[in-house]
């Protein structure tokens, strides 16, 4: 097969505008590795992104099974785009498990490129294939280029010394390469990258360099590939880009926010799927004065933060469902002590443990009522992975100005998909600086700012500030302990306007397409690209529809209600079954029609675009109504 | 070799010495527990010591659990948070971690301690949290009214186990240990100055500090503690311990503690040629001696009262800021334009 000269053959360039691949492997086979070195190549030679990690709940599942798939899934295009892809054009198969797994959404025509020396009788067995799709037929839907991957690579690894093993653990780097060439990519970073991560361990680098160059040379010189394809930079906006990911960006902007206040941040955390990388990156900024702190459980987690704050740090904790559910009697004491911390809810697929590395958007009405009595608290959510950075320091922002808990909302999905981001200017980011109450005179824990109902950040070191306070009822103002009825209704009242008075400050509800029309589709959260890129087709066809995206689940912005009574019909896709559906209904009295589906993955374009053409039929709008 | 760990090992704040006295620790709070609770005791004796660590009262901060000891801080002229139940020592974890230059002291109950809060306590200790945590163990749940608590004695009637119980205690001087406290003594309500020359050594010790008081609910468990701290009896009937003296007890100060192969046993000096040289000296550092103080009690032993155990370690939040030191010696004040920009990055024109 390979002979190791250049071929004559005439290999033609196509042109596309965006392509959309799908790497599967046994969970040891480095399949995120060679997704995460695929995105960084593409994003450096100025593609637009999006990625979507799947990964498999078992870290070290038996190898070869079905529950030890693992997937990365990446679009790169020369447009602008908004989701990883519904499908992909390519599916890299490095054993049985992985095609089985995966097969069903590849679409028919798409191509598929295998390790067919994966396919023994017995890893075919372990999946329950009865023959071998590779030759008997069931594949003829698929474009399948057969490479016998492991062989080939262990032939370009021979003579190095290493063991089998660790020669086998190189073969996601000749797929790599493969691809690299297939969508000719520069080899460069990644080679950069190996130099050094294996620094350290000459051979094994060279092992690394060897498979990756040896699966590039194999496209060059295997005669099974007929065509190349170059996916040509998009047209992003000027300025300075790096690929980041929704936990990274999360990480950061609460760094960024810190400074933006001139306090320490102080992060109490106890390890959950998908929000310890936020603790991993965190843990890491000790010259930025980041303490952080493992606590022993959920609890003591928000209960270090709100100490942290109550001592004038910007207290932040992190976790899953699970984890926020063992938060909420202290998430609770932090809205009657008035104390500014940041809750951050990266949520997954549950109940209970539910599927721990999944996405899902189940949380919303936990974290808006999820308490005992009536607890108010602020809560966002950003749309994507870059939005992860804007809204840690909006978070920070709001939580500081009104002396306010506040809970952030991010999944599993934006948690770890990636996207080209462009780095803000610091001279662009808002100044945080709130003043510690230090003037003793006419100082009253509970006295509050006329403009945002915030009570006084007295911090324990302040003379003449020594005052108590806790989870028992205060009096209005004067802060001591207090029964009586009518000071409990008010406080109670005034603890709720307070977080209402935060609607002030944030901005409307912004519409994507016509202000008024026949359909409004409603999101929150990481459903925000296959939404925009189903109302975008739609709008394309000519279709009297919007989208409108919240950022803000509490307080509402407030046009809100303006903005859904200027549609016929309002949508609300959800990764739940119809949280926010039930919330406007309850707040506007407006007949929301929700679209729901948990399946622990992302929203399909598709879907949305075929649900909102359903919504349009039925209040019978003809197709391409508004251009007539 | 273990440092013991003695007086003035925290400093107070540089600058000219504060003179405060008890009265400037009393808060403008009207105290609210049952008339002759023990808690009134103690609250006494803690506004008592405050003065003797020479930090200004801003710098104190009370933070308790929910229980009838929690409504202490609200008495106390100093910063508090009262919080909720069981996890006050998370509060001061985090209050300490960001705000090093705090002297922070948790008030907490049996039930509140070793209950519902046990996890934050096993883990507060361990990590050798810079805080004095002051538990009060009336051996019942006082605020909710009488039922049984983790420390309440196997087969106690009470409103939650007319029957009796059927769980056994815990000790929690033996749980203090097993979580690596490096400060733990036992006091009790009524013995006011030993209590104050406790709360004192807690005070000055640095490091996670636990110090049980046995305190009396005569609401709902009276006299629980009463067999052996009865002025009449309490000589005979509790050993006071200190750091290098023989562990010797009584009226008379006629008995002490021996070791008889490695089990403790009382013995009368005098008796059977037994003299103060056979008896167990104490010591603070010694982690076995430790544990039999722990685990012996009333009615087959006296009742040990005093600093069980004090070592010194460095704290939680000494390590912590020296880390973040150490970080910006070696990498420089962190620049978050160096930040934002780390790894790839590509430019658009
Ligand atoms: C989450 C929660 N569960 C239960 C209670 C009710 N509760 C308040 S205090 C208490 C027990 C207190 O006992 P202890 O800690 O021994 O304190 P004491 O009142 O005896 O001083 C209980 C069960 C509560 N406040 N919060
Ligand atoms: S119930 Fe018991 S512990 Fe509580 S205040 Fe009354 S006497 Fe004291
Ligand atoms: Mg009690």
């Amino acid at each position: 097969m390979s002979t190791g000269t250049k071929t004559e053959r005439a290999v033609q360039t196509r042109e596309l505008e965006r392509v959309t691949i799908r790497f599967a492997g046994d969970s040891g086979d480095g399949m995120q590795l060679t997704g995460t070195q695929f995105t960084r190549t593409a994003a450096a030679f100025g593609n637009d992104i999006s990625t979507f990690p799947d990964f498999p709940a078992e870290i070290r599942a038996p190898a070869g099974s079905l529950p030890g798939v693992s997937g990365f899934q990446l679009s790169f295009s020369s447009s602008d785009i908004h989701t990883p892809g519904d499908a992909p054009d390519v599916l890299v198969a490095m054993n049985p498990a992985a095609l089985k797994a995966n097969l069903g959404e590849l679409p028919p025509g798409g191509a598929l490129i295998v390790n067919t020396d994966a396919f023994t009788t017995q890893n075919l067995a372990k999946v329950g294939y009865k023959s071998n799709p590779l030759t008997d037929g069931s594949l003829s839907q698929w474009t399948v280029f057969n490479v016998p991957i492991s062989t080939l690579n262990s032939g370009a690894l021979e003579g190095l010394g290493l063991t089998n093993k660790q020669v086998d653990l190189t073969k996601n780097f000749f797929a790599l390469g493969l691809m690299f060439w297939l969508y000719e990519r520069d080899m460069g970073p990644t080679l950069a990258w190996i130099e050094a991560k294996f620094a350290k361990r000459a051979e094994i680098a060279e092992g690394n360099r060897r498979a990756l160059r040896a699966g590039y040379n194999f496209g060059e010189t295997t005669e099974i590939f007929h065509e190349r394809y170059i996916v040509p930079p998009a047209h992003l906006p000027p300025g300075t880009y790096r690929n980041i990911t929704g936990n990274e960006a999360t990480a950061l902007g609460f760094v960024a926010a810190a400074q933006l206040a001139g306090r320490d941040l102080f992060y109490g955390s106890y390890p959950i799927t998908p929000a310890s990388d936020i603790l991993h990156q965190l843990a890491g900024y000790k010259n930025f004065g980041v303490k952080t702190f493992q606590a022993e459980d959920e609890i003591a987690a928000v209960g270090a933060a709100i100490g942290a704050a109550y001592g004038g740090a910007i207290g932040l904790t992190a976790s899953s469902g699970p984890g926020i559910a063992l938060k909420s009697e202290a998430m609770g004491l932090a809205v009657m002590v008035e104390l500014p911390v940041v809750i951050v809810d990266v949520q997954r697929a549950g109940p209970s443990t539910g599927m721990p590395t999944k996405t899902e958007q189940g949380d919303l009405l936990q974290v808006l009522f999820g308490r005992n009595g009536e607890s108010p608290l602020v809560v966002l959510a950003p749309a994507t992975p870059g939005e992860c950075f804007d809204y840690a320091i909006e978070a920070v922002r709001i939580a500081t100005t009104y002396m306010t808990p506040v809970v952030y909302l991010s999944d599993a999905f934006l948690a770890n998909g990636a996207e080209p981001w462009r780095i803000p200017a610091l001279d662009g980011l808002p100044d945080l600086t709130v003043p510690n109450r230090t003037e003793p005179d006419g100082f009253f824990p509970y006295a509050r700012d006329p403009k945002t109902l915030a009570r006084p950040w007295a911090v324990p070191g302040t003379p003449g500030l020594e005052h108590r306070v806790g989870g028992l009822e205060k009096a209005d103002i004067g802060g001591n302990v207090s029964y009586d009825p009518e000071n409990h209704h008010r406080m109670t009242e005034l603890r709720q306007a307070k977080v209402d008075r935060v609607a002030d400050g944030i901005p409307p509800l912004e519409v994507h397409g016509p202000a008024k029309g026949d359909l409004l589709v409603l999101g929150w959260g990481s459903t925000y690209g296959a939404i925009r890129s189903a109302v975008e087709r739609l709008q394309a066809d000519g279709e009297s529809v919007a989208h409108a995206h919240l950022r803000y689940l509490n307080p509402l912005p407030a046009n809100t209600g303006d903005v859904l009574r200027s549609f016929r019909r309002v949508l609300v896709p959800e990764l739940n079954l119809g949280q926010l559906q039930l919330l406007i209904r309850g707040r506007y009295l407006v007949d929301a029609i929700g679209y729901h589906r948990v399946r622990g993955k992302p929203f399909r374009i598709s879907e949305l675009e075929a649900e909102a053409r359903r919504q349009l039929a039925e209040l019978g709008v003809p197709a391409g109504s508004a251009t007539r | 070799m273990t440092q013991r760990d003695g007086h003035g090992a925290v400093a107070p704040p540089a600058g000219e010495p504060i003179q405060l006295g008890r009265k400037d620790f009393v808060s403008d709070q009207e105290v609210r527990w049952c008339p002759g609770c023990g808690d009134y005791s103690i609250l006494a004796q803690t506004q008592r010591v405050m003065p003797d660590f020479g930090y200004p009262r801003e710098n104190i901060v009370f933070i308790s659990g929910i229980g009838c000891s929690g409504r202490l801080p609200y008495y106390m002229n100093t910063y508090g948070f009262h919080s909720i139940h069981g996890r006050a020592p998370t509060l001061a974890a985090g209050l300490k971690a960001a705000r090093p230059d705090l002297m922070v002291w948790v008030i907490t109950g049996d039930g509140d301690a070793l209950s519902i809060g046990g996890n934050h306590l096993l883990h507060t200790l361990r990590r050798n949290v810079d805080v004095r945590i002051v538990m009060f163990n009336n051996r019942i749940y006082g605020l909710t009214k009488g039922q049984a608590s983790p420390t309440s004695e196997m087969g106690k009637v009470t409103k939650s186990s007319p029957f009796g119980t059927v769980d056994y205690p815990v000790s929690p001087l033996a749980v203090a240990l097993a979580a690596e406290a490096t400060f733990i003594a036992r006091s009790v309500d009524t013995f006011t100055d030993h209590l104050k020359g406790t709360l004192d050594r807690a005070g000055h010790h640095r490091g996670s500090a636990f110090v049980e008081v046995l305190q009396n609910c005569n609401i709902f468990n009276d006299g629980a503690h009463r067999e052996f701290t009865d002025r009449e009896v309490r000589e005979d009937r509790t050993l006071t311990l200190e750091h290098g003296a023989p562990m010797i007890f009584g009226k008379e100060r006629d008995r002490g503690i021996r070791l008889n192969g490695h089990q403790p046993e009382v013995v009368t000096l005098g008796q059977d040629g037994i003299t103060e040289a056979d008896l167990l000296v104490h010591d603070e550092t010694d982690p076995l001696i430790a544990f039999m103080l722990s685990r012996i009690y009333w009615p087959e032993f006296p009742v040990p009262v005093g600093v069980i155990r004090s070592i010194a370690r460095p704290t939680h939040d000494q390590m912590l800021n020296d880390q973040i030191a150490g970080a910006i010696a070696a990498r420089g004040r962190g620049d978050l334009k160096r930040l934002l920009n780390a790894g790839e990055t590509w430019t658009v024109e």
